[in-house]
């Protein structure tokens, strides 16, 4: 590239008119270096007549073409008298297409100011509006999840299994480890206290339990809102910003239908397998710590019948089925209300697996309640 | 005009393949400063793909290409920074920042590559946003433009930081007409006043017959040029049958 000099005089004649010369290259390197000392020498001559002497220009672009807009407009506003010399044919005709009070203030802000008050509210307002949303989602799903039931084929079958094996069987591997570790990691936790009291068989209790009604449908629960979820939040908001939603609504099928349904009943099969290999891996994970204490693999299961039975397990499965209701339903319901633009599908997103989380441990509080009451 | 004969690009001897399927089977052409340039062909045949290898996104599967004398695909570091300091693109989704608002979209060049103040930087952004007729839509965020005016927006913003040459995705593909001939006259004026060179993708056969100096034409079969000239001379006198005939809109059906 050919190196971008410009220069510039000024200067100011004994009867009060201020002479601007500028020479070489004024292209979108070099104007910067001059900008603010034309700016400043306006300011300072502040004279009633201002002479641009252009003539020593070599290449003039659109950048110095917005200097001498600049200088134009300046001169305008104080309404002294102003003339631009030597200025080539082609870039006078440029030039001419500004009028220089066009830009006049910069650029108009959009967004004003919020006061608190008002931030509160609308704050307030879009939470409510958020759940009245989610009420209404959930009451459409239902009502298509009862269609389904009443008339299988509606439901697209392929799709399905395909989602079943990516959202489930795919997150096999990391639901087994974590659950491996959290049994692990628990019993070793419980192991020690309870040496000193000679009761460390109890850990077997302690794991089954613990594991069946709560650990590992919470965890699988958690670990696919943060894989699941997400992942169809993101689908579906990709999905609505390149209008393919608003394309199915024309062809006159139901996103719901033809999008959330399959996602639902595909986590719904697979959210009950995934919670029985966690509860596995889990006491797994708890028999390494008693096996490591000289107990015999016997005892531990033993134990393990003896303090857990059905209702433990099943109760933690129905609850799973309920978590795999959230977990599709909000992820699905975020990535059809996504806005326009980039960041509306991370936006969806984030916001599928934070309410989804949130939803998954409330739905947890309230089992627990109701099991209590039943005395399960 | 003395520049007419002076080269600002070389294509030689280029294939471009992805994977193992060719595209473009081993084509060399220049394009002179100042000159508009235009490529035509059906969709499909590789425009875009040639438009990407010329501004060095992809590396060919064979042949060079030189931006004035200097090679794209080669060059790195700071030399690269320099050659692509020379050229503005145009994509054919717009490829504008879906986060930012349209004027921050175009003022961001300036804010990396420039040392012009803020309220300097202000003023360039709104001239080009007047000259491609988006003034007044400053604040909004691309998603809100219709597709002709992010079109419009991505060109203001290629242009922002005064390159020698524009590159250009198909321009004027969902305007209306008079805004597609608004855009020719700004097209042209930026070609005669500032020399700016144009490569421009586009199958509007009104606009390429006012703004074009010359035209080469792709075809998906050959994967080659098949035809090589100004507009009316292809259109009067080219050898090839079905080339007279697009030139006359006899045969549209084979172009997007
Ligand atoms: N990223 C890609 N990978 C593989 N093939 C591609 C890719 N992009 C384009 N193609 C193929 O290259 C050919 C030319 O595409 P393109 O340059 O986009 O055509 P157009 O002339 O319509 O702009 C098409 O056959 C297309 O299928
Ligand atoms: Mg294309």
């Amino acid at each position: 590239m050919i190196e971008s000099r410009v220069t510039l005089n000024t200067e100011v004649s004994k009867d009060g008119v201020l002479t601007i010369t500028i020479s070489g290259r004024l292209d979108s390197t070099s104007t910067g270096n001059i900008w603010q000392g034309v700016i400043d020498a306006l300011e300072r001559a502040s004279s009633k007549r201002v002479v641009v002497d252009t003539s020593e220009i070599d290449y003039c672009d659109g950048t110095g073409i917005g200097l001498l807009v600049e200088i134009q407009r300046r001169q305008k506003k104080t309404g002294s008298k102003l003339e631009i010399s030597g200025l080539r044919d082609e870039y006078q005709k440029l030039l001419d297409f500004f009028d220089p009070l066009e830009f006049e203030e910069s650029r108009p802000e959009k967004s004003r100011k919020t006061n608190l008050t008002e931030e509160v509210g609308r704050a307030t307002f879009s939470v409510w509006d958020n759940i009245r949303s989610q009420v209404a989602f959930l009451g459409e799903l239902v009502a298509a999840l009862y269609l389904a039931a009443r008339n299988p084929t509606v439901v697209r079958w392929k799709d399905a299994f395909l989602i079943a094996e990516t959202a489930g069987v795919n997150a096999f591997p990391i639901v087994a480890l974590i659950s491996f570790l959290i049994g692990l990691i628990m019993a070793f936790q419980a192991a020690i206290p309870m040496k000193q009291f000679g009761a460390e068989i109890f850990v077997a209790d302690l794991i089954a339990l613990s594991t069946l009604r709560e650990l590992g449908p919470l965890m699988t629960a958690i670990v696919m809102a943060g894989r699941t979820s997400s992942a169809f939040a993101a689908e579906l908001g990709t999905m609505k910003v390149n209008e393919e939603v608003d394309a199915l609504t024309t062809m006159g099928l139901d996103p719901v239908r033809f999008l959330v349904l399959t996602r639902v009943i595909a986590t719904l099969f697979m959210m009950p397998l995934i919670t029985i290999f966690a509860n596995l891996f889990g006491i797994l994970g708890g028999s390494v710590v008693l096996l490591s204490m000289g107990y015999p693999l016997n005892t531990y299961i033993d134990r393990i019948i003896q303090s857990a039975d059905y209702v433990d397990l099943l109760g933690g499965l129905l609850k799973s089925l309920a978590f795999g209701l959230i977990v599709a339903g909000i992820g699905c319901s975020h990535g059809l209300r996504t806005r326009t633009g980039a960041s509306a599908v991370g936006d969806s997103t984030t916001k599928a697996v934070v309410s989804g989380i949130i939803m998954i441990i409330l739905t947890d509080g309230l089992f627990s309640v109701v099991y209590f009451y039943l005395g399960i | 005009m003395n520049t007419e004969s002076e080269t600002i690009i070389h294509v030689e001897s280029l294939t471009v393949a992805y994977e193992d399927t060719v595209v473009i089977d081993n084509i060399s052409f220049e394009v002179r400063k100042g000159e508009v340039f235009v490529i035509l062909g059906g969709s499909g045949c590789g425009k875009s793909t040639l438009l990407k290898q010329m501004i060095g996104l992809y590396s060919p599967a064979a042949g060079r290409i030189l931006i004035d004398g200097q090679d794209i695909v080669s060059a790195e570091g700071d030399e690269r920074l320099r050659i692509l300091r020379k050229i503005g693109v145009m994509y054919q989704s717009s490829a504008l920042f879906g986060s930012m608002a349209l004027f921050e979209n175009v003022r961001l060049p300036l804010e990396e590559f420039t040392n012009l103040n803020s309220a300097a930087m202000d003023l360039i952004v709104l001239m080009k946003l007047k000259l491609v007729g988006l003034k007044g839509f400053e604040n909004h965020m691309p998603s809100e433009l219709s597709g002709g005016m992010q079109k419009r927006a991505a060109i203001a913003r290629a242009m922002v930081l005064d390159p020698q040459i524009l590159f250009l995705d198909e321009p004027s593909a969902g305007l209306d007409p008079i805004t597609s001939a608004e855009l020719d006259q700004l097209i042209i004026s930026l070609a005669h006043n500032l020399k700016i060179t144009f490569v421009i993708v586009t199958h509007e056969l009104p606009s390429i017959y006012s703004i074009a100096d010359r035209v080469i034409m792709l075809d998906k079969r050959v994967k080659k040029i098949v035809a090589d000239g100004r507009p009316q001379d292809l259109r009067d006198k080219s050898d090839n049958q079905w080339v007279r005939q697009f030139f006359k809109r006899e045969v549209t059906s084979n172009v997007s």
